[in-house]
Order: C-alpha cells, then structure tokens, then sequence
C-alpha cells in the first residue's frame, strides 16, 4: 500500500506505525504456531531451542520424536489415530446428510417458523461445549451408548451439523431456482433434479460444510472427554493427557502432523470457496 | 355484483384461491418433511437431555421417596417442639424399610448434606432399632442418641421432605437457606463460587477487549490492501483458525513456561536475569494471551466481511470534504464498522464465556473459569445436579447474549471462513 507523493510527513509516521502494529498482530497470530516445527525435530528431550539448533548443527536435529510416535512402546497415538479418523468420516457423513437436507428444506420460501427453527439448528455451536458434554453424555449414559464408538459418533453429529446446514444455506441463497423448475418442467422428478442439477450446483458448500464437521469432531476434546472410554480414545484426547501430564516432544510431533492437516484442509476450504462463488456468479 | 361471479376457477373446476392453498400448504409441508429428520434428532439427543439437566438440577426426591410416611406425619407437626409419637413411629417403620433393603447408607449421607452428624445417630440407630419392642417409638429412638431427642435433627429432616430444591443454584452463587428458610450468603472466606463467576466475565469480558483491539487494524488493513497481498496475509489468520485448538495451546505452552521460548528470548535480551524469569503460565497471564490469540480469528473474520463492504471512495469524500484523514474515519469510516464490530465481539465473548480446555491447560488455579469448575463437578466430585445447575446458569446467560445477537446481525447472517 504507498502512499501518495504529497503525503504529509506525520501521516507518513502514523501510516508506518500502522503497518508496524498490523505486522506485530500477524506475527503474534501465526507464530506461535511455527515454534512447533523446529522443536518436533529437537534431538534432546527439552522443549526449548538448544544451542546446536541456534547454531545450526546437523546433530542436534533428529526424526527421533516421529519415530516414537510411530513405533514407540505402548504406543497411544496408532489406536488414537484410527479412532480419530473412524469417528470423524462418520461424523461428517451423517451431519452432512442431515444437515444438507435440512438446509435445503430451511431455504425454501415456504418453510413455516423459519426463524425459531433456525435457532434449534444452530444451537449446538452456540452453546458452550462443556454444557453440551454434560447434555449428551447425561443422554448417551441413559441411552447405553457412553464409551461407545456410536455414542461418540451421535455427539459429534450434534456438533457438527450447525456447520453443514450454515454453509450449505448460504450456497443456496445464491440459487437460481429457475433451473430446477426447468428441469421439473422438462419431466424431470424432485429426486433427479436433486442428484442431476441442484447437488452438482451447491457441492461446494456441502464439502466446506463437511470439512467443518470433519475438523469439528477430529479436533473435539470436550464432549468426548465425558463420554470415551479407554477403547475409544482419540488424538485430541492423548493429546489433552499429554499436555497435563508432561509436554513430551512426541506431542510436537503429533501437532506438527495436525497443524499439516490443518493446512491441507484450509487449502481445500479455500479452493472450495473460490468455486462456489464463482459458480454462483459472485464476483468481488 | 356477486362475488360467484368474479371467483377464477382452475381447469378443474376448483376455484384458484382454494387450490393456491392447498398447493402453498403443500409446500409447506414438503419444506418442514425436509427439516424434520434433522430437527428431531437434536430435540432427542440434545434438546431434551438439556431439559434433563434442569430436572436434574432441581430433583430432591431422593430423601422424599425413602422417608414417604414420616413426612405424612410431619404434614401435622408445627417444626417447634420435639414431634409426636406418631411421627417416631412412622420414621422407625420407613426406617426398618430401608435397612431391609439395605437403603439406611444413602439416607446417612443424603441426611448429613443438610445437617452435620447424622452419620454416626442413624449407624447407631441401625444397630439398636433391631431390638426395638412394639410401642412407644419416641421414647425408644431418643435413648439411642441424645441427638434424636434434639429438635434441630428432626427440623433438618424435615427441610428434606419437598421433592424439588433450589438449592444448587443457590450454592452456585454461595448462598444457602438456614435453618429458618432464610436465604444467607456462605461466611466470606468459602466464596469460591461468587469469584469464579465474577472472573470468567472478567477474562471474558478482557479477552474480547485485546481481540477487538488486534483485529481491528489487520481487518482494516485485508480489506483495504489489494487482492494479491490480502490473500497471502488472509492465510495468517484463516491457518490458526483451522489449526487445533490443543496444537495452538500446545503451542503457548512451549512459549510460555518458564524454560520456554519467550522466557529465553527476554534473558537473551537482557530484559530479566537468568535466575527472576517471570512466570507467564499456570496463571491470569497464560489465560489471557492463549485465548486472545486463539478467538482473534472469530474476531477478524466478521470484521474483514463489513470492512470488505465499505467503499473507499467514502472516506476520499470525507476527507475532500475538508475532514483531517483522522476525522473522517472517526465520523465516517467506524460507524460504518459498528455491525462487524458489534457480531465480532459478541461471539469473542459466547465463545470465551464458556471455554474450558485452553484455560484448564495454561490457567492454573487463578486462571480456570467457571467451565472448569462444571467438569470438576462432573468427572471429580461426581455432584452432577450441581454441574447441571452451574451449566444452566451459564447456559441463560450465554443465551441471552445470543438473543441480543441475533437481533442485532441475525443468526442467518453468521458466515464461516
């Protein structure tokens, strides 16, 4: 951003100034994260830099918190990974089928009691979570469903449809619905106009929406915390102990693997993103 | 003019307003079809279990259900003197009940909540009620214990006998009913509760403050920067959005210890002595910058989409107007702002409200909130009526900042990413 000429010289300071704090803030949001790359590589136990990382040295990197946490003693992170992963697809399958329903059901002009309806939907994101643990596990413990994959897999549901029915709403804010009556008009049926003209049209915002639910229940720690058992433990929880108990470097390892999930699933949010608007003729 | 003639009938004879209805209606009923699956599985698994914790929250009927004849007697007792016989008799016949079925422990223990020292009269009146002859209770129940035969004992039983109580809530906000029905604050010294309530908005109410501080120049400055730059910068803040909550807390721990990176940094610089390094974690402090740092996004982001809105040839119209640069952002630019600003804060401070993880890891025992106290209750002391209680309190108030939300920007409007 330059600045013009003319610009006085205290509005030059102020400017500066500006572009100081703005970089401090940026700085302050996005470091902390890349302090976790070079520690996961520390070849000593402790988690600060050591002289040899300051300086350098080959020696004082090493693979060797990766290893333990792949081929570790009594290892948590194999089974915490699978549980992760099981839980999460499962979650997202269901929050998006639901949630994608609901939506298209929500954005119609006709659904009566749209507002309070709305509120219900959101709920789950709105509240705090830990109000939310004590709900579904008061629920899940009656319904014999506590320290059960099913359990854990419904809580997540809960949790992560707020995000697909948000999403894929506003997907269809933008919907011409023209096209379906065309396709109605041309003999097509409600469920082949869905698969064949409105799905391919609002994809976008149901996969954004579905890795909102993804990252919702893979992340999750609060409600499963109430509800997992020793089988059903996950990556957040074992980091959760992790981090109570003692900060290993193994953890680094873990989060460095999430924080490169994590970029992975925002490129994808991101790409998504562009496409739906795009589709939508929304050009800004 | 009659109206018969006037009505418009479709082909089939029906007239048009009729089959517009029934056609609307039609509609209707094929939009909810599509909520209702969805619908029906949150009132199940999430609506009503909310329910549940306010009866949980309320239910005393524990001690109700195990004593139901003595308190038919009590109906007739004043609560002044040492009750009849009749009152004896039907709490030694509900008594001899419950050590059949092996029930007396509960009752000691419910008992001793709302009175100290019933734990050792009823073990003692275990004991000797097995030798008890026909007749004349009182006198026999009051030679077990010289506490039977005080009035205090019987009063505090009877305090038992509604089925519903506010007493969690009342022990949510340190306040307890004594002995005369009179609602009185706990002796100052065990506040705890008071203090938690009064520091979750605290931290709430300041974490949303630096958030709103940080965000608002480097939404200012996405929405004002062109296209190229501000997506490479937008990663910044859409990265550690993404990014686990615990990494991102993992992260300030590693930070912030006290062997930690920032901590090393400021000796390097001379700023404190190797052997004074200030603690930054297990405190308020570590609180503090772990949240800010982690809600700062769901503050950029509202801000960035109405600032994204705002036209910049506004600002060239105020200043050609004659206004300093600083005048015309005052009058012009932030008022513009006040949706973003007001949707921005107000989800910083639903979300901090109610955080617990962040806080449990890097608060230590100054920095927890009252979130954390919940959890306690759930998984340590295992009082689940007090954490349901605790929860609904917060719950009322994290739905009335909702309410006010959503009259202000609309829960329709909320966007993601």
């Amino acid at each position: 951003m330059a600045l013009p000429k003319h610009t006085e010289l205290h509005y030059r300071i102020w400017h500066y100034i500006y572009l100081t704090i703005c970089g401090l803030v940026f700085f302050f949001l996005i470091a902390p994260l890349f302090v976790i790359f070079p520690l996961s590589f520390n070849a000593e136990e402790f988690l600060s830099f050591s002289d040899g990382m300051k300086s350098l040295d080959p020696d004082a990197f090493s693979l060797r918190w990766y290893k333990d946490m792949i081929y570790g003693t009594k290892n948590p992170w194999g089974l915490a990974a699978k549980n992760s992963f099981i839980i999460a697809i499962f979650a997202t399958i269901g929050s998006v089928l639901l949630g994608t329903v609901a939506a298209l059901g929500l954005s119609s002009r006709h659904m009566p009691y749209k507002g309070i309806i709305m509120a219900v939907l959101i709920s789950p994101m709105i509240v705090p979570l830990i109000i939310s643990g004590v709900a579904i596990f008061f629920f899940m413990a009656k319904a014999g469903l506590a320290a059960t994959h099913t359990g854990i897999v419904l809580a997540h549901i809960i949790l992560g449809t707020p995000f697909v029915v948000i999403t894929v709403t506003a997907t269809l804010s933008g919907f011409d619905h023209s096209v379906t009556r065309a396709a109605a008009s041309l003999g097509s049926n409600p469920v082949n106009t869905f698969m064949k003209i409105t799905l391919p049209l609002i994809l976008p915002g149901v996969i954004s929406g579905g890795l909102f639910a993804f990252v919702t229940s893979f992340d999750e720690v609060v409600v499963v915390l109430f509800l997992a058992g020793l089988e059903n433990t996950t990556i957040p929880i074992q980091m959760w102990t992790g981090l109570r108990e003692q900060l290993s470097p193994t953890i680094l390892a873990v989060a460095t693997c999430l924080i490169i999930l994590s970029t992975l699933i925002l490129v994808t949010a991101e790409l998504l993103r562009r496409r739906s608007e795009r589709l939508r003729g929304i050009n800004r | 003019m009659s109206s018969e003639t006037q009505k418009i009938l479709t082909t089939d004879g029906i007239p048009l307003e009729v089959s517009l209805k029934k056609s609307e209606r039609r509609n209707k009923i094929k939009a909810f079809l599509l909520v209702a699956p969805l619908l029906l599985f949150l009132i199940i698994t999430y609506v009503f279990p909310i329910g549940d914790m306010l009866m949980r929250s309320v239910d005393d009927k524990m001690v109700t259900e195990m004593l139901p004849k003595t308190f038919k007697a009590m109906e007739k007792w004043d609560g002044k003197e040492l009750p009849e016989e009749e009152v004896f008799k039907a709490f030694y016949l509900d008594f001899r009940q419950l050590v059949d079925e092996k029930r007396e422990g509960k009752l000691s223990t419910q008992l001793n909540y709302t009175k100290n020292g019933f734990k050792s009269i009823i073990k003692k009146l275990r004991r000797k009620s097995k030798n008890f002859e026909e007749g004349n209770y009182k006198e026999q129940i009051m030679a077990v214990h010289k506490r039977w035969a005080d009035v205090e004992y019987w009063k505090a039983i009877k305090r038992r006998a509604p089925a519903y109580t506010s007493q969690k809530y009342l022990k949510g906000m340190d306040m307890f009913k004594n002995e005369n029905g009179e609602i009185v604050s706990v002796s100052e010294n065990r506040r705890i509760h008071r203090i938690l309530w009064l520091r979750t908005l605290e931290i709430a109410f300041f974490v949303t403050l630096f958030c709103f501080l940080m965000a608002y120049p480097i939404a200012h400055l996405l929405a004002t920067l062109p296209m190229k730059y501000s997506n490479l910068l937008m990663i910044c803040v859409l990265l550690p959005f993404w990014t686990s909550l615990l990494v991102r807390t993992a992260s300030w721990m590693i930070l912030l210890q006290q062997q930690g990176v920032v901590n090393d940094f400021f000796v390097g610089i001379g700023l404190v002595a190797d052997d004074a390094r200030p603690e930054m974690m297990y405190n308020k402090t570590g609180t503090y910058v772990a949240m800010t740092q982690i809600l700062l996004p769901f503050m950029v982001l509202p801000l960035y989409s109405v600032m994204k809105t705002i036209s910049p040839s506004l600002m060239r119209a105020g200043k050609s107007l004659g206004g300093t640069p600083i005048v015309a952002f005052w009058k012009v630019y932030f008022p513009l702002t006040i949706p973003g600003i007001g949707a921005g804060c107000l989800l910083c401070f639903i979300l901090a409200i109610g955080y617990y993880i962040t806080p449990a890891l890097v608060g230590g025992a100054s920095g927890t909130l009252i979130s954390n106290q919940i959890a306690f209750h759930m998984k340590s002391t295992l009082d689940w009526s007090f954490a349901s209680a605790m929860g609904l309190m917060l719950l009322t108030g994290v739905l009335a900042i909702y309410w006010v939300y959503n009259k202000l920007v609309g829960i329709d409007n909320i966007k993601l990413g």
